[in-house]
């Protein structure tokens, strides 16, 4: 385990813009060399909490430390991190290498040392060629490895992210994605992330950290946050799930979960008899013939090729369900019965 | 772990704040080494070895401001360089006639004293703890407080005020309210009405008038059918080169007794001669023609900025042309038309220029107030009650516009750029404004012939129109000969006066207003509200006003300047200022603020991005307010025609001095001087930087962060 002390320690950090209260009493750790992921839907403070550790934001209570130094009462030119922007922000009047060496100079460097380590970075991630262009000669992708270049030649203990494939298209954003946690794995750097898209935290992170409303819902390792979420809120959010609410009760195996009086088998992980939520993995429902289960009909078919997703009416409601068996199409209106596994459900409090 | 305790929510910077203390260490140096007063002469130090106490303390405490910066002792420094400030005014105004005027050592001590007090304050944790910002907003508040609302407040006061200085309710009501400025007569079929009257009943006629005229020339250039960008840019270019006497000198020319078109009415058709064109008509026609390329520019920007698509809809609708116009365009054209109109309301009360070559017996506001300080009977307090209505009749229109206008405003304007072309007007309406707006051109093309040749014949006024370089050699002439005294031609002084006070004034506006723009839009701090709208409010307030309150707060010690050329480059900076934000403001909006953030992750101060990221993406707005307040320098009589003297006239006011003595040909020949002079500045500037504007540096990635 790396030394959290070289990293960032935000402790019980609450933002508050007047009787709004943005971030509230949130603390949490990036170990060095970790890359951490703030994740949640738009409004839920993750970007506040970033602009906090940046120093963009004044914090209303509570302590930021960077590198093990409180930096709470720092402003962001005297903070050891560097960030990269949704935007970029790149100077558009400046060449490449001006917006790279711009960290370096501010500090006091002199020129030339400033663009030896400028250019050092820049060819680290295959810009060489570019340093005498504008940013608005550049493809997105591109100005994209600039602004990560131009933070990386401070050689902050802590980089920042906020949003930043959010400005690529679609086919980029993958590639982007690899490369920077390739780089991150690479410099060993301790790196804090901001997304609103669960499938590229998931794919990026060492550790994720699920906001909502201002508050931490949930933290961990990315598989840790799919297969066991810990609330209605946080199944939903990340992957799809199918939500049943219904009644936990005793079984003579364990558990069983009944709705719209269907009971099924479930593993209950301590949770006490009485009312509950299911929550199910659309991959995870299995969709077979009439027989055992719950007794439903197909109300939507949609082909994608690698898989078939139906919605069929039951009396737990509407499912989703994915099929990998795209051979067997089934009709609108077929007649079907829906049942899982005992362990591929969770049961939430409701 | 316990709650967190409560961090304060500003950011205290770690360094010892070495620039607060070099800030105070100047205002000691000023105090030291250069003379206090206006006559020159001691410093404040050697005033204070000689034992004046208002000095002794003075020095005490702004050393003491010194060595506390030092010392990071941010708060004393705070108390000791305000107090300084407060003390060295409270002094000065209480000695009041016989004391000192401030001059140069006073001055940049008391600046330097008012920024060590807001780095100071700023360390305290005020304005997020960003002494840049600070110091900004501080100075400019201050020095928005002495030259805009000290001398509108004192002129306020004046009116209050007998001419012993005795406070007299009674006479401020009498003069408020005297029959001369409010009597109606003339509505209910009598001779005279009141000067509010006269200026009321103008400014409406011309408000309407010139957003008609507006309008119809606009519907050609956006609905016509055909691109007409040289009209446009026409438009946009005559009022800015145009001093605002020329229109109404060329109208003299054209319709006096003895003028062109006058004497061929006679000849031709038997009219007789008369002086109609002195009065209201005239100076009706002539704010008309000086004001209604403003209303142009307005309702040509929301014409364009109507989504074609709304009219399209109402085509495949099957609407007409006509209906379409009637039911989709004019509506939503209605609040440019009500801005327009009280944009020509408010300039037509403001305007001096034109009424004093033009108005005769029709008197109105703005040359009243100057004729009770510079005509025969120097009544300031009458100056100051007429100051008083005039302003008063200016904020309530502009009161009007943000009230009634702000809520009126469509937003015609959607994030998704729609394409598709306008609908055209009906043809018969198409005819009938291009008739109209040839017939205007036409005019309008006479006036500025007559004052682009006048100045080269004879006498255009009588008619005379033998060559002669006669009237240009009497201003201009030179004379190689003699080196001293080269320039020996009567308007050379006044050129040369008005190109340094502008050339001098434009940048000091630039730095001022751009300065205040950044803080406005950048930076989130307690009072950003107000602090924006005292750097606005002098673009409501009538030149003249302005002229009155200079002429009567900073005629006396402390704050003595008049006379001088201080008071014209002052009076220019602030009255232009808001122009300067407007613009700063508004090319600030199209800079992603991440730009800064980005700066400020990378360890740059809030003065390195301020210097090497804000300031060089602003420079068209920066291009922008240098041209329009060097031009506008040029070209303003209404504050500066109390200000000028014999030794610092302005070209403007020497004109209307000729004018007034009659001498037309002179005036005319300088006039055009000044035009042909604004339109080089201008179309230079606009080579250069359209040029600039092609390179590769010119399209700025504007990103829009989320």
């Amino acid at each position: 385990m790396a030394d959290p002390q070289g990293g960032v320690v935000f402790d019980h950090v609450t933002k508050r813009y007047g009787a709004v209260t943005a971030v509230d009493d949130v603390s949490f750790t990036v170990a060095q060399g970790h890359l951490v992921t703030l994740l949640g839907p738009s409004g839920c403070g993750k970007t506040t909490t970033l602009r906090m550790v940046a120093g963009l934001e004044p914090v209303s209570g509570g302590r930021v430390l960077i590198g093990g130094n409180d930096v709470t009462l720092r402003a962001a030119n005297e903070r050891d991190v560097s960030m990269v922007f949704q935007s970029y922000a790149l100077f558009p009047h400046m060449t490449v290498l001006e917006n790279a060496c711009y960290g370096p100079l501010a500090m006091g460097t002199d020129k030339a040392k400033a663009r030896e380590l400028a250019r050092e970075k820049l060819a680290m991630l295959g810009l060489a060629e570019f340093e005498n262009r504008l940013p608005s000669e550049l493809s997105g992708g591109q100005q994209q490895r600039v602004a990560v270049a131009r933070s990386l030649v401070l050689e902050p203990a802590v980089l920042l992210f906020d949003e930043p494939l959010s400005n690529l298209d679609a086919k980029l954003r993958r590639r982007v994605r690899e490369e920077i946690r390739e780089l991150q794995q690479s410099l060993k750097l301790t790196v804090l992330y901001v997304t609103h898209d669960q499938e590229e935290a998931l794919a990026v992170s060492d550790h994720i950290i699920v906001m909502n409303g201002g508050r931490i819902a949930q933290e961990g390792a990315p598989e840790d946050l799919y297969e066991r979420p810990v609330s209605r809120f946080l199944a939903d959010f990340i992957g799809d799930a199918n939500l049943v609410d219904g009644e936990l009760a005793p079984d003579t195996h364990g558990a069983s979960f009944a709705a719209g009086g269907v009971a099924l088998p479930v593993h209950a992980h301590g949770m006490a008899a009485g009312p509950a939520t299911l929550a199910i993995r659309p991959q995870r429902l299995v969709l077979g013939d009439p027989g055992p289960g719950i007794p439903g009909s197909v109300k939507r078919v949609a082909y994608l090729g690698s898989r078939v997703e139906y919605v069929v009416a039951t009396a737990w409601g509407e499912l989703l369900i994915f099929d990998g068996d795209v051979h067997r199409l089934r009709r609108r209106d077929e007649a079907v019965a829906v049942t899982f596994a005992p362990d591929a459900a969770i049961v939430l409090p409701r | 772990m316990t709650a967190a305790t409560l961090a304060p929510t500003v950011f205290v910077p770690v360094a010892r704040d070495r620039a607060t203390t070099w800030v105070a260490a100047g205002a000691l140096a000023a105090l030291a080494l250069v003379p206090w007063g206006l006559e020159g002469g001691a410093s404040s130090l050697a005033l204070a070895l000689r034992g004046e106490l208002v000095h002794v303390v003075l020095v005490a405490l702004t050393a003491l401001a010194v060595v506390c910066a030092w010392r990071g002792a941010a708060r004393v420094t705070a108390i000791a360089a305000g107090l300084a400030v407060v003390w060295a005014f409270a002094a000065g105004f209480a000695a009041g006639v016989k004391g000192t005027s401030f001059g140069a050592g006073a001055a940049i001590a008391l600046v330097a004293l008012v920024a060590c007090f807001a780095r100071a304050i700023a360390r305290r944790g005020a304005f997020k703890g960003d002494p840049t910002v600070a110091t900004i907003v501080v100075v400019v508040a201050a020095l928005l407080a002495i030259f805009i609302f000290f001398p509108v407040g004192n002129v306020l006061s004046a009116a209050m005020f007998d001419d012993k200085g005795a406070f007299a309710p009674g006479l401020a009501a009498s003069r408020l309210f005297a029959a001369d400025i409010w009597e109606m007569q003339c509505l209910t079929g009598g001779v005279h009405c009141g000067v509010a009257i006269n200026s009321a009943v103008l400014a409406t006629l011309v408000g309407f008038l010139s957003t008609f005229v507006g309008l119809v020339l606009a519907l050609v250039v956006q609905r016509g059918g055909r691109r007409y960008a040289a009209v446009t840019k026409v438009m946009s270019i005559l009022p800015i080169v145009t001093p605002p006497f020329v229109i109404a000198l060329a109208l003299v020319v054209l319709f006096g007794r003895t003028g062109l078109v006058t004497a061929i009415l006679n000849d031709v058709f038997g009219i007789p001669r008369s002086r109609w064109i002195y009065g209201l008509p005239g100076v009706a026609l002539a704010q008309l023609l000086t004001f209604s390329p403003i209303a142009f520019l307005l309702l040509h920007g929301a014409l364009a900025a109507i989504s074609p698509a709304l009219e399209e809809a109402a085509q495949t609708l099957r609407a007409s042309r006509w209906r379409i116009f009637r039911t989709v365009t004019l509506p939503l054209l209605k609040p440019a038309l009500a801005n327009a109109f009280l944009l020509g309301f408010v300039e037509s009360l403001a305007d001096f220029g034109n009424p004093i070559v033009l108005a005769g017996n029709y008197e109105v506001l703005s040359t009243k107030i100057f004729f009770a300080i510079a005509g025969a009977q120097h009544e300031p307090g009458r100056a100051a009650a007429l100051a008083v209505v005039l302003l008063g009749l200016t904020l309530v229109a502009f009161w009007l516009q943000q009230r009634w206008i702000g809520k009126l405003s469509y937003v015609t304007v959607t994030g998704k750029g729609d394409s598709g072309l306008h609908a055209l007007l009906p043809p018969w309406l198409r005819r009938a404004c291009f008739s109209f707006a040839v017939a205007w051109f036409v005019f309008t093309i006479a006036c500025y012939a007559v004052i682009l040749t006048g100045g080269l014949v004879k006498d255009i006024g009588r008619g005379d129109m033998t060559l002669t370089l006669h009237h240009l050699s009497q201003g201009f002439a030179i004379d190689p000969s003699s080196r001293a005294t080269m320039f020996v031609g009567s308007a050379w002084d006044s050129l040369f006066t008005t190109l340094q006070v502008a050339a001098i004034s434009a940048p000091l506006t630039a730095i001022v207003g751009l300065l205040s723009a950044y803080v406005i839009t950048r930076h989130r701090f307690a009072g950003r509200r107000a602090f924006e709208f005292l750097t606005m409010v002098s673009f409501a307030i009538p030149g003249t006003v302005i002229g009155v309150s200079y002429i009567v707060a900073f005629n006396v010690a402390p704050l003595e300047l008049t006379g001088g050329m201080a008071i014209l480059v002052l009076c220019f900076v602030f009255r232009n200022m808001p122009v300067g934000v407007r613009a700063g403001i508004a090319a600030l909006a199209q800079i992603d603020k991440t730009l800064d953030e980005a700066s400020s992750t990378l360890r740059a101060s809030t003065t390195r991005t301020l210097t090497r990221v804000v300031l060089p993406l602003l420079k068209p707005a920066i291009v922008a307010t240098l041209v329009f307040s060097f031009t506008h320098a040029m070209t303003a009589v209404s504050a500066v025609i109390f200000l000028a003297t014999a030794k610092y006239n302005l070209a403007t006011v020497y004109i209307i001095n000729r004018v007034e003595a009659g001498e037309y040909p002179l005036a005319i020949a300088y006039s055009s001087v000044l035009i042909f002079i604004m339109l080089a500045i201008l179309l230079g500037v606009q080579a250069l930087v359209g040029e600039t504007r092609l390179g590769r540096r010119a399209t700025p990635m504007l990103a829009g962060g989320g």
